[in-house]
C-alpha cells in the first residue's frame, strides 16, 4: 500500500492545523458562514439535514487495517458509533460537531487519512477498481497511476478552482467495475499492438440531471505522458467550462456542446502545445509509487486446494457464500472476498464501528492487512489463502457480515437520501431496505441472479440510479416522495443509461412495480439470459404492459 | 378557504457549533423542539421571525435561518412538508438516533409512517 512521503506529512498537518485556526475563527465569529463554507468543503465538512457530516477520502478504495481501526475510533467518539460506506469509496460520518472535527482530521492524519478534495469544484478523490492489482483479469494495477494522479492534482493551484466537481476512475481490466464511463474522465489500461501499456481516455461522462456516457477521446495514451494528457483535458475544460450555470457546468455539458470532434481537436492541440519533458512522468517517482503497490509476499500454493473442497462440500451456507461472495485471484491458491454491507433490511453501506474493527481483524489474520471498499457500497479482502477461506467465513458469520448476496438483487445501491441529505426530495434506504426484506429469499435471489437495483433520493444521482439494470430516482411530487422507474442502465464494458419506463410510484406502491418487474424478465427470459441481456433483447415494452396493467 | 394571511409558520435553523436542528422559541431563545417554536400566523410576524433568525445568524449562533410551513393539530405542532418533519425527528430508518431519541415525547418516538 501507498504510505506518505515526508510531503504528504507535513502537508496533510499543515492542513489539518490551517482548518483548526479557521473553525476557530468561525466559532469566534471572525468568519462568517459565506467565509467558512468553501473552506469547509475543502476539508470535506458538509452541513446536512440533522448535523455536520464529514466525508473521508480512501484513495482508490485502498486501506489498511490500521486505518479501518481509525476510522471505528472516529465513529465511537465521535460520532454514533457508525460510519456510512459511499458510492465513490469514501466513508461519511454524519454526526460530528464542528468543534470536533479538527481534531478527528489530526486523527486521520496520525494514519495518513484526509477528508481533502472530497468535496468543492476540483478534481475529487480518484477512485479504482475495488479488485485492482489482485483481479483474474487484470492487464496491469491501476493504483499506482491513480496516486500518481491523486499527487499531481492535490494543491494543483491550476485546477483548484474548477467550473464544477471533476471526477476521474481508473482500471486496469477487461471488466470494467470502476464504471469508468459514468465519470468526467475514465481512464482505461489497455495494451497495444506492440505490446506495451498506455491509457484508453474517456471524457465526459456523468450521472446527475443529465446522464452521458463518456466518449473515448483518445484510444492509446503511453503511460509517461498521462499527466500530460489529463493537464490538457483539464484546460480545455478550465478555459471553456461554463461558470454561469451550475447545471451545464461539467465537462460532459462542454464536450456536448463542442462535439466530440472538435474537443478532441482542442486537447490534441493543447496536449501537442504542453508536451515537453517536465510534463513526462519521472521515472524515479513513478518506481517510488509502484514499489508501495508491489504484489505483496504470496506463497506459492496450489490452485486447487482440497480442504476447500471438502468444506465446500460439507456445508451448504459456506457453499453459497463461496458461490456468490468469492472471486477469482490472479495469483494461484488466493481468492478475492467481498464483504456485503447489505444485509437484509439493512441500511446500504452502514458499518458499525464493532463491524469496521472486525473487519480489520480479519484482514490482519486473512488477507495481509489490507481491505478495499468498494463502488457498490461493499468492502473487498483482496489476498486471501484459499485455505484459509472457511476460517475467514465463519468469522464474518459471527460478525454478522457474511450476507452471502454480492451482484444479487438485494446488493442494492442507495445514497443516504432525505433521510440525512439536504438536497434529497426523498427517502432512498427505506426503498432499498422494502426491496431487501421482499426479495430476500435466498434460493429466489439465485433464481433472479445477478441484477443491480440502485436508487438515488434526487436527481444529483449520487445512487447511481441512471446505471442500475433498475434504477429508482426519488422525488418530491407536491410534497410527496414519488419514485421515477428506469430499465436498461449499465455500468461495465457496455455502459447506458437506464430509460423512464413511464408515471412514477408512490413509496407504497414501488416495492411491487419492481417486483412485477423482475417477474416480467423470470417469465420472458430465455436459457442462461441475466435480466440486462433480457431487457436488451425485448426491450420496455413487456415490462411497461405488466407494471402499469396493475397500476 | 385559506386566505393568504393565515399562514403557519416557524422559523428553524441549525446550531453553529453541534450543527443540530433548532426552532426559534419564546423569548428569542432556540429550542430543539418544534413543539416549542412560536408560530407566526401572519406575515408580518414571520418578517418579525425572519429578522430575530438573520440577527442570531449574524451572531454566529446559528446558521442558514429559514421559514418553514407547518399545520397545528390538537395544540402540536408538525412540520408540513416530509423533509422539515424529518428534521424535526431523525433519520426515519434509525429512530434510536436524532431528536426522535432524545424526546420524551412518546408520539414523537414513532417516526413517519413508511412502508
Amino acid at each position: 500500500m501507498y504510505r506518505y512521503d515526508e510531503f504528504d506529512h507535513q502537508f496533510v498537518r499543515e492542513r489539518t492545523e490551517q482548518f483548526r485556526d479557521q473553525v476557530r475563527r468561525r466559532l469566534s465569529g471572525e468568519l462568517n458562514e459565506d467565509e467558512f463554507r468553501p473552506l469547509r468543503l475543502m476539508n470535506g465538512v458538509y452541513l446536512q439535514l440533522h448535523a455536520y457530516m464529514l466525508r473521508v477520502a480512501i484513495p482508490y478504495g485502498t486501506l489498511s487495517s490500521r486505518q479501518m481501526r481509525r476510522l471505528a475510533d472516529l465513529a465511537e467518539r465521535y460520532d454514533k458509533g457508525y460510519g456510512h460506506f459511499t458510492t465513490r469509496q469514501n466513508i461519511q460520518f454524519n454526526w460530528p460537531k464542528l468543534d470536533d472535527v479538527p481534531d478527528m482530521l489530526a486523527a486521520l492524519a496520525e494514519v495518513e487519512m484526509h477528508a481533502i478534495q472530497t468535496s468543492g469544484n476540483c478534481i475529487r478523490n480518484v477512485t479504482a477498481d475495488h479488485w485492482a492489482g489482485v483481479a483474474a483479469d487484470e492487464i496491469e494495477d491501476p493504483r499506482p497511476w491513480a496516486e500518481l494522479i491523486r499527487q499531481w492534482s492535490t494543491l494543483h493551484p491550476e485546477f483548484s478552482y474548477l467550473p464544477r466537481k471533476f471526477k476521474i476512475a481508473v482500471t486496469g481490466a477487461e471488466a470494467d467495475r470502476a464504471a469508468v464511463a459514468f465519470h468526467d474522465i475514465g481512464l482505461r489500461l489497455k495494451r497495444n499492438a506492440a505490446g506495451e501499456t498506455g491509457f484508453e481516455v474517456l471524457v465526459g461522462g456523468g450521472m446527475g440531471r443529465t446522464p452521458m456516457l463518456a466518449k473515448t477521446i483518445n484510444a492509446f495514451v503511453p503511460k509517461d505522458r498521462i499527466l500530460a494528457y489529463l493537464e490538457a483535458v483539464m484546460r480545455v475544460y478550465n478555459l471553456s467550462g461554463r461558470r454561469d450555470n451550475k447545471y451545464k457546468a461539467r465537462i460532459k455539458i462542454l464536450l456536448h456542446e463542442e462535439g466530440d470532434a472538435a474537443f478532441r481537436r482542442r486537447v490534441e492541440a493543447e496536449f501537442q502545445r504542453i508536451e515537453n519533458p517536465t510534463h513526462l512522468v519521472p521515472d524515479k517517482e513513478l518506481e517510488r509509487i509502484l514499489a508501495y503497490f508491489a504484489s505483496p509476499a504470496y506463497e506459492a500454493l496450489p490452485e486447487r486446494d482440497p480442504q476447500l473442497a471438502h468444506n465446500l462440500e460439507a456445508n451448504a451456507a459456506f457453499r453459497r457464500w463461496h458461490e456468490i461472495n468469492v472471486a477469482a485471484h490472479k495469483q494461484p491458491g488466493y481468492a478475492i472476498v467481498n464483504i456485503s454491507l447489505k444485509p437484509v433490511g439493512g441500511i446500504p453501506g452502514d458499518a458499525t464501528a464493532a463491524e469496521m474493527r472486525a473487519v480489520a481483524d480479519l484482514a490482519d489474520a486473512f488477507s495481509l492487512g489490507e481491505i478495499r471498499v468498494s463502488h457498490a457500497q461493499n468492502l473487498v479482502l483482496p489476498h486471501v489463502r484459499k485455505r484459509d477461506l472457511v476460517a475467514l467465513w465463519h468469522g464474518l458469520v459471527k460478525a454478522g457480515l457474511a450476507t452471502a448476496n454480492v451482484g444479487l438483487v438485494t446488493d442494492i445501491i442507495a445514497c443516504p437520501g432525505l433521510d440525512y441529505c439536504t438536497l434529497a426530495t426523498a427517502r432512498s434506504i427505506p426503498i432499498a431496505q422494502a426491496l431487501s426484506r421482499r426479495f430476500a429469499e435466498a434460493e429466489r435471489q439465485s433464481a433472479i441472479g445477478g441484477l443491480k437495483i440502485k436508487i438515488s433520493g434526487c436527481i444529483n444521482a449520487c445512487g447511481h440510479h441512471h446505471a442500475g439494470h433498475i434504477g429508482i430516482l426519488g422525488l418530491d411530487k407536491a410534497g410527496k416522495e414519488y419514485y421515477q422507474v428506469t430499465l436498461g442502465g449499465s455500468e461495465g464494458e457496455h455502459p447506458s443509461i437506464g430509460q423512464i419506463i413511464g408515471p412514477g410510484f408512490s413509496e407504497t406502491e414501488v416495492v411491487d412495480a419492481i417486483e412485477r418487474i423482475v417477474n416480467t424478465y423470470l417469465g420472458l427470459r430465455e436459457s442462461g439470459e441475466s435480466f440486462l441481456e433480457a431487457y436488451r433483447r425485448v426491450g420496455a415494452a413487456p415490462f411497461k404492459e405488466t407494471v402499469y396493467a396493475a397500476h | 378557504m385559506v386566505q393568504a394571511k393565515d399562514i403557519r409558520q416557524v422559523l428553524t435553523a441549525n446550531h453553529l457549533k453541534g450543527g443540530h436542528v433548532v426552532f426559534l422559541g419564546e423569548g428569542g431563545s432556540w429550542t430543539a423542539w418544534i413543539d416549542e417554536a412560536v408560530v407566526a400566523r401572519t406575515r408580518e410576524r414571520a418578517a418579525e421571525l425572519e429578522s430575530k433568525g438573520t440577527e442570531q445568524t449574524t451572531l454566529n449562533i446559528v446558521v442558514g435561518a429559514y421559514l418553514v410551513d407547518v399545520v397545528e393539530d390538537d395544540g402540536k405542532i408538525r412540520a408540513a412538508h416530509i423533509r422539515e418533519h424529518l428534521r424535526t425527528l431523525g433519520p426515519s430508518v434509525r429512530p434510536d438516533l436524532g431528536k426522535q431519541a432524545d424526546s420524551q415525547q412518546p408520539d414523537v418516538r414513532q417516526g413517519p409512517a413508511f412502508i
